[in-house]
């Protein structure tokens, strides 16, 4: 099984450490993993910001890294929801096809392709799951509060593999943190308040670590915690499954 | 409030100045959200039950004309007057030349979103007509001057202790008491007065039914039902968009609207219209402002599906912590969002952006209204048309060429983190929204692309 490894932009400028998690837990899982050079961006902040008449060359060099591979598998469930709802290129559009068909949020690639069952990975502390939107309500790796539908969660599902690792309850558990994207300066006063809510739930229900599946979230929580002194720490769900 | 500013990030920021206030706002409104979820899990088929609503709409909304004039026949069989509106201006013409035929100069008004939209209030106060909102939150916003902040709770922005302040100003009600039953029996003593002294009411219509002619009216305090049957002309105002073909599809609305508005299993009032009572004149204006074009446009059409429950708004994470009035419109929160640029795409360009997409609002949404797809669309459509500013415009291209290229993106991702680390005040400044209130990530000297050259090939 050849994985194509897609690490979004901002994961490797500023958090390459996830990047890295990634790549290792993959390994260890037995997939032969590439990470394609000269890859860059999904084109998300562009069209999230009413652009994406602006993100033909974003999608194919998208296209030419990654239509290859029999699976492509990025730690950011925002980009990849991206991916698969607006790649096209016009010329290319079976190889987009293959891509947007073929393309996971790296828990759900655990969960669903790789059936992972067990894992050697340690981490006793308590951790607070956020649960982003967009591979949420987006991707669906988890149900979703609004609904009425029986319960599931493919980033809970895995994190209870791993040994010593306690999972706090949340008050609100699946609320939006504010980050958005562009929103998250657009609007600052709003997403910064929504963050130190969101930061606050965590704190307040005993969290040591808060954890996800898209670091773009965990950033914006992080700086609210960093700004704050707190010594609740974020991690991306690759660094504690890939702890051991 | 300060509206002079109309832009939702602005309008945010100094509701935000009162952080235990934001607090308060967001509380309120995610216990109404909890209410609507406790009970929606009551009922097992309940997410039938929304896919039901929403395809019952899909064939209204395809079949609008023929309904519309189903509707129409009925109506008149029955002995109401029917009048076409195809824009707020007119609507509000009608509703006037209907009051000065009566020669009133003081009106009753149930809750009604679309005279909201139509501005009728201030258009029938610029010709010598007062109108008094008898939806007890309606009124109290009245009161105080400002417009409602939500189309279900008018007044939830206001604390008991305000409304206290109001009411002793307005109703004569002692100073300080701000105890919720007291004020609501002086409500309801001044309201009563206002009742019994009416000729004209005006409501507002939740569903209108094509196969009978028929009017549901749904409230908690029954006011539509004091001022329409005490009045001698009862003039009820809609939406075109209000329409369901037959009497057992409110079933299907009936369970869904409450439920989604405030947790309650039914309003306490559903109230059907049907014929006016001898003597009587019943008049219903249907309005299209916007909605004929809306439903031409294939990506927003479903906005259309809307019951006016609010529940976008209860669980809009951005809503609760901004206030209705941040929205700048007759309709707050995500739906005013998708429903606004149609009506002036300038003057409310700024809303479809007052969203992270997170997606709750069309998780809630009783109809499957697919909001956040439509805040996303709405996006592009703002920007195609030239209504993004030009700074953001500069700023998104330059961002493009840097992405677009991968020698220059991996260049100017080297050069920022080495600027982060050597001169860290040249990114953390006052210039920069995000280090306003939150730490920049610390810098790395290397990025994933170099590790990963150095480390596997």
């Amino acid at each position: 099984m050849r994985v194509g490894l897609f690490i979004p932009c901002y994961i490797d400028q500023f958090y390459p450490q996830v990047g890295i998690a990634t790549l290792q837990l993959l390994e260890k899982l037995g997939c032969n993993v590439h990470y394609p050079q000269g890859q860059t961006c999904c084109g998300q902040p562009m069209a999230n910001s009413g652009f994406k008449h602006l993100t033909g060359d974003c999608n194919r060099l998208f296209t030419e890294h990654f239509s290859t591979y029999d699976y492509i598998v990025a730690p950011s469930g925002s980009c990849v929801l991206h991916i698969k709802d607006h790649l096209h290129v016009a010329g290319n559009e079976a190889a987009a096809t293959h891509i947007r068909q073929r393309i996971y949020e790296l828990s759900e690639f655990l969960t669903d392709i790789l059936q992972v069952k067990h894992l050697r990975a340690k981490f006793p502390h308590k951790v607070g799951i956020h649960q982003s939107c967009h591979g949420q309500r987006g991707l669906h790796v988890s149900q979703m509060t609004e609904l009425v539908a029986p319960p599931f969660s493919k980033p809970r599902q895995l994190l209870e593999l791993v040994d010593g690792l306690e999972l706090v309850q949340l008050d609100r558990a699946d609320e939006c943190c504010g980050f958005g994207g562009t929103f998250c300066v657009f609007e600052e006063a709003v997403s910064v308040k929504m963050g130190k809510d969101r930061v606050a739930d965590h704190v307040h229900n005993g969290a040591e670590y808060i954890t996800g599946n898209d670091v773009s979230c965990l950033m914006h929580l992080e700086g609210i915690l960093r700004r704050q002194k707190s010594p609740v720490k974020v991690l991306h769900i690759a660094e504690i499954l890939n702890n051991e | 409030m300060d509206t002079a500013i109309k832009d939702h990030a602005s309008l945010a920021e100094q509701f935000n100045t009162d952080e235990p206030r934001v607090n308060w706002h967001d509380e309120t409104l995610w216990w109404v959200r909890q209410k609507r979820d406790k009970i929606a899990w009551t009922i097992p088929e309940w997410e039938t039950l929304r896919e039901t609503a929403s395809r019952i709409k899909h064939n209204v909304l395809g079949n609008l004309h023929q309904y519309l004039l189903e509707f129409e026949q009925q109506a008149l069989k029955n002995g109401a007057v029917v009048h076409w509106a195809a824009d707020a201006e007119e609507h509000n013409r009608i509703v006037l030349q209907l009051l000065q035929q009566q020669g009133v100069q003081r009106i009753v008004k149930s809750k009604s979103m679309l005279t909201e939209e139509c501005h009728l209030n201030p258009y029938l106060a610029a010709n010598g007509i007062e109108v008094v909102d008898t939806d007890l939150g309606e009124r109290i916003v009245q009161l105080a001057k400002e417009p409602p902040s939500h189309i279900v709770l008018p007044c939830i922005h206001k604390k008991k202790e305000e409304i206290g302040d109001l009411f002793h100003e307005h109703l004569g009600t002692p100073a300080g008491n701000a105890d919720p039953q007291f004020l609501t029996a002086a409500a309801r003593a001044h309201l009563r007065k206002e009742f019994l002294q009416s000729r004209v009411a005006i409501t507002g219509v939740n569903f209108a039914v094509a196969e009978t002619g028929e009017l549901v009216v749904c409230t908690n305090e029954g006011n539509a039902d004091m001022g329409a049957h005490l009045a001698d002309v009862h003039i009820a105002c809609m939406g075109i968009e209000k329409i369901v073909p037959q009497r057992r599809h409110l079933g299907v609305f009936l369970r869904l609207l409450a439920r989604s508005a405030t947790g309650q299993p039914i309003t306490t009032y559903s109230s059907h219209f049907r014929r006016p009572k001898p003597g009587q004149q019943l008049h219903i204006v249907l309005v299209d402002n916007g909605r004929s074009r809306q439903l031409g446009r294939e990506d927003f059409r479903n906005s259309l599906k809307c019951i006016r429950c609010g529940a976008c708004m209860n669980t809009c994470p951005v809503y609760r912590r901004s206030g209705g009035h941040s929205y700048h419109n007759a309709i707050a929160g995500p739906i005013g969002a998708i429903l606004a640029p149609n009506l002036d795409i300038r003057q409310y360009a700024d809303l479809p952006f007052a969203s992270t997409l997170c997606g709750s609002c069309s998780n809630v949404c009783p109809v499957k209204i697919d909001i956040h797809q439509q805040l996303y669309k709405w996006r592009q459509v703002i920007t195609q048309e030239g209504q993004a500013a030009a700074s953001k415009t500069a700023g998104m291209q330059l961002v493009t060429a840097v992405l677009s290229r991968p020698g220059l993106y991996r260049l100017a991702g080297r050069a920022g983190r080495w600027v982060m680390r050597v001169a860290p005040g040249l990114v953390n400044n006052r210039f920069n929204p995000w280090y306003k209130q939150r730490e920049m990530p610390p810098p790395p000297h290397s990025s994933f692309a170099a590790w990963y050259k150095k480390n596997r090939r």
